[in-house]
């Protein structure tokens, strides 16, 4: 065996590998990720009820309602309101009045069923894309609703 | 009067680290005759700066633990009535705290290396300690300019805020040091990798050298991950143990680079090959420490575990990141044609099983990558927010995974330069066979269904069985007479069963985590005292409900009395704990061990009326994921320990 020959399987091996991983993370793609959006983007826009959708919102204060195992309230981006619908564990730090994420899916009703419900660690937490989104609404009228 | 002092000796440290960076360079510049001189300045120098900062951080604990609330940090992160041990653990538990604990251990590690390398070639040496403190100036820098954690308030407040209640608890108190050991660890690597490739010494000396440093650096890695993963599943209260974060992800592509480094090395140690590889290995595991780093401090991508964040200090981090491995990078492209290539082997050989492996682990690596940064790059070219969620990498990382673990007791044994693959495989079929054999026994006595979770199943025992085939045939057994294999097996060096542990930790890991994914029941129940819940032949009887005063926090106390068959086993409890000056409550789980699987008790959401909703699950081999963890540090630091104790056998031969 040979320098030449030796690096060639390699190489090949090597490629041949980084093609299969591309290849995976491509089909992975398909449903391995969620599209980010605002309550009034959802509202506003006819989604296709099929995506998986996540979206950020600050809970409103005396929304929350518990049926059973089935946790009802409301989001808001201090433009547009959107009910959510959630079947699972609850962090200690979901409450009224802060920021949450959540993922799933949005149904006929605009209302939106989620799976996955994410409150941070810190307790002054505003997920990130709420808080991008609202720097176009003036500073007035989120103090007024607050 | 301590806060300056530790201000003082930070800046010192600084000066130091600037001052040593530019001396430990001239041996590149100078003649051969001065060195000595050089060697003896930077050694010293070293030594110093860690004093300096050891003096610096010492003065931050015994501030934090006399809870001096006129530091801006003590008062936002600790609390008079707190315990002292998480007075103490607050220190690291804030940004400014832990970036100085951070460039602590960046300089100890520098120090231990000045004092003990020295048996490293002069100029060698010298470089590397250059580097190694040009990254402690980096980070000293960072902090004296943006993150000064001495910094003082104007008005004295009475009391502080307390630290974030999560982070009140034993295994987060400890997880952070680990972790920095493990991620600061490769910065050795790195500066023994840019000085590779500044004074051309890549061979397999310097392949000796790296290795117990990355030895070192991947143990308290893997135990520092191990230790999150188990606090995130019985401290954020839903049993989870990985969540795919970008956070977490942060931590595992380090991992992975360093697993992949530590067998690489391995490879160039014993047979010359593979230099620049190495090489280059070694600067991007240290790029992603930095890159970790960077996505937790900045807050760029949304984690759950993300703390401290500040988007400004984010981006000076990002400066360094980009200085160093910029830097590195180009001596890598300068002179990576310059290293020899030794070492010539066939695709079937050991050499060529442990590229395999590397090779694997890189596209897995890629894998972990995309999935991290890929919504970052959406998010720049404006096109669109997107979250990367577990299926994505469930997709990716395992697939490719499954086939370096199938691979790895047969890789592990077969011969180096040319292997006759037939001969390796035949006593590994009787291995295959007894793992089929115990797979199908325990399929038969737990009962359990799913083709795929047995198949992993089977995967875990064969690299169970497979690491103790491993220890066994380098004893020779089926190849001499049993006794005499026995007598080779008990002087075996270390090493080999630091192997085996490290190769058998996978296989528990794996086990645990395909009975979780497969097995796992959960029953979710309002509950008063008095009512009964029932979970996989297992009965929860609600005894009573209390008011309990801790330290600094008051608890709601659930206990249940667990039975089974009637029998009753044991009463656990789970609290709901509010802390003081805190608004959030947060929750203690109950644990019940049994001998495959683990009851784990969480109270849910207090609802109205006296009735509290109790979550309880069944969580089989749960303890197996970290088991398997902590025997593959373990096998990390057996390997550290018998690699030291042979160099002074060595040395004691020689003299």
């Amino acid at each position: 065996m040979t320098r030449k020959q030796q690096r060639f399987i390699f190489v090949f091996v090597g490629i041949a590998l980084l093609a299969l991983a591309i290849g995976l993370i491509l089909s992975a793609m398909q449903d391995g990720i969620s599209f980010f959006k605002t309550p009034t983007e959802i509202v506003r826009q006819s989604l296709d009820s099929q995506k998986r959708l996540r979206l950020g919102g600050m809970v409103v204060k005396g929304s929350v309602k518990r049926q059973g195992k089935q946790l009802n309230f409301t989001i808001t981006d201090y433009e547009t309101e959107l009910n959510i619908s959630y079947m699972g564990v609850v962090p200690d730090l979901f409450k009224e009045g802060q920021g949450v994420v959540l993922e799933g899916y949005l149904d006929q009703n605009k209302q939106f069923n989620a799976d996955l419900l994410l409150a941070k660690h810190d307790e002054n937490y505003m997920p990130k894309e709420v808080a991008d989104s609202m720097k176009n609404i003036p500073i007035k009228t989120m103090d007024e609703k607050k | 009067m301590l806060a300056e002092v530790g201000h003082f000796t930070l800046i010192l440290a600084f000066t130091i680290a600037s001052f040593q960076m530019v001396i430990g360079l001239l041996p590149l510049f100078l003649t051969n005759n001065i060195h000595p001189l050089i060697i003896k300045t930077t050694t010293r120098a070293a030594i110093l700066q860690a004093i300096m900062l050891f003096f610096s951080f010492s003065a931050l604990l015994i501030l934090f633990a006399n809870s001096d609330f006129s530091l801006h940090i003590i008062y936002s992160h600790s609390h008079s009535q707190k315990p002292l041990f998480y007075k103490l653990a607050a220190t690291w538990g804030n940004h400014e705290g832990s970036i100085l604990l951070f460039v602590l251990i960046i300089s100890l590690l520098g120090a231990a290396l000045a004092a003990f390398g020295k048996k490293l070639e002069v100029k060698f040496a010298s470089v590397t300690l250059s580097i190694q403190s040009m990254l402690a100036a980096a980070f000293t820098g960072f902090i004296i300019f943006t993150s000064n954690p001495f910094e003082r308030l104007a008005d004295i407040p009475l009391e502080g805020n307390n630290l974030n209640p999560l982070l009140q608890d034993w295994a987060l108190a400890i997880h952070p040091p680990l972790l920095y050991f493990g991620y600061v660890g490769l910065s050795i690597p790195f500066s023994f990798a840019v000085a590779a490739l500044l004074t051309a010494k890549v061979d397999e000396q310097w392949a000796r050298w790296v290795r117990p440093w990355t030895l070192f650096a991947w143990s308290c890695l893997t135990g520092g991950i191990a230790l999150g993963s188990y606090w995130a599943y019985y401290e954020l209260g839903w049993g989870g143990f990985w969540f795919w974060d970008p956070v977490e992800n942060a931590s595992l592509m380090p991992w992975l680079a360093a697993t992949a480094l530590l067998h690489s090395a391995i490879v160039m140690e014993k047979r010359g090959a593979l230099g620049s590889w190495t090489i280059l290995l070694a600067i991007i595991a240290f790029g992603l420490s930095l890159l970790g780093t960077f996505i937790v401090r900045s807050g760029i991508l949304t984690s759950v575990h993300a703390f401290a964040v500040d988007p400004a200090r984010g981006l000076v981090i990002l400066a360094i990141l980009t200085f160093f491995m910029g830097g590195a990078f180009t001596l890598y492209a300068l002179n990576a044609s310059n290293i020899k290539r030794k070492g010539i082997f066939a695709p079937i050989s050991r050499e060529g099983a442990l590229l395999l492996n590397n090779l694997l682990i890189s596209v897995m690596l890629v894998t972990v990558f995309v999935g991290t940064l890929y919504p970052l790059l959406i998010d720049a070219i404006g096109a669109n927010k997107i979250s990367v969620g577990a299926p994505f990498f469930n997709q990716t990382f395992i697939p490719l995974g499954v086939p370096l673990l199938i691979l790895l007791p047969l890789g592990a044994m077969i011969n180096w330069k040319k292997a006759d693959l037939l001969s390796a495989m035949r006593p590994l079929l009787w291995v295959f066979l007894l793992s089929f054999a115990t797979m199908l026994f325990s399929l038969y006595i737990s009962g359990h269904s799913g083709v795929l979770a047995w198949a992993a199943i089977l995967l875990g025992i064969w690299l169970i069985y497979g690491a103790i085939w491993e220890l066994l045939h380098s004893a020779r057994f089926g190849q001499i007479e049993w006794h005499l294999a026995l007598g080779r097996l008990i002087r075996l060096r270390a090493a080999k069963f630091a192997m085996m542990f490290a190769h058998m930790g996978i296989g528990i890991m794996v086990l645990g985590l395909a009975a979780m994914s497969a097995w796992r029941v959960e029953n979710i129940q309002d509950m008063t005292v008095g009512d009964k819940m029932q979970i996989m032949g297992y009965e929860l009887e609600f005894m009573t409900v209390e008011n309990q005063l801790g330290s600094n926090y008051n608890a709601i106390v659930g206990n249940f009395m667990l039975s089974k068959n009637g029998k009753d086993l044991s009463l656990i409890s789970t609290e709901k704990r509010r802390y003081l000056k805190r608004s959030s409550p947060t929750t203690e789980v109950g644990l019940y061990n049994s001998l495959f699987g683990q009851i784990y008790i969480a109270f849910g959401q207090l609802a109205e009326n006296n009735r509290v909703q109790l979550r309880a699950y069944y969580n089989p081999l749960v303890v197996f994921i970290w088991l398997g963890p902590l025997l593959m540090m373990l096998g990390g630091f057996i390997s550290l320990i018998d690699r030291k104790s042979r160099q002074v056998n060595l040395r004691k031969n020689r003299n």
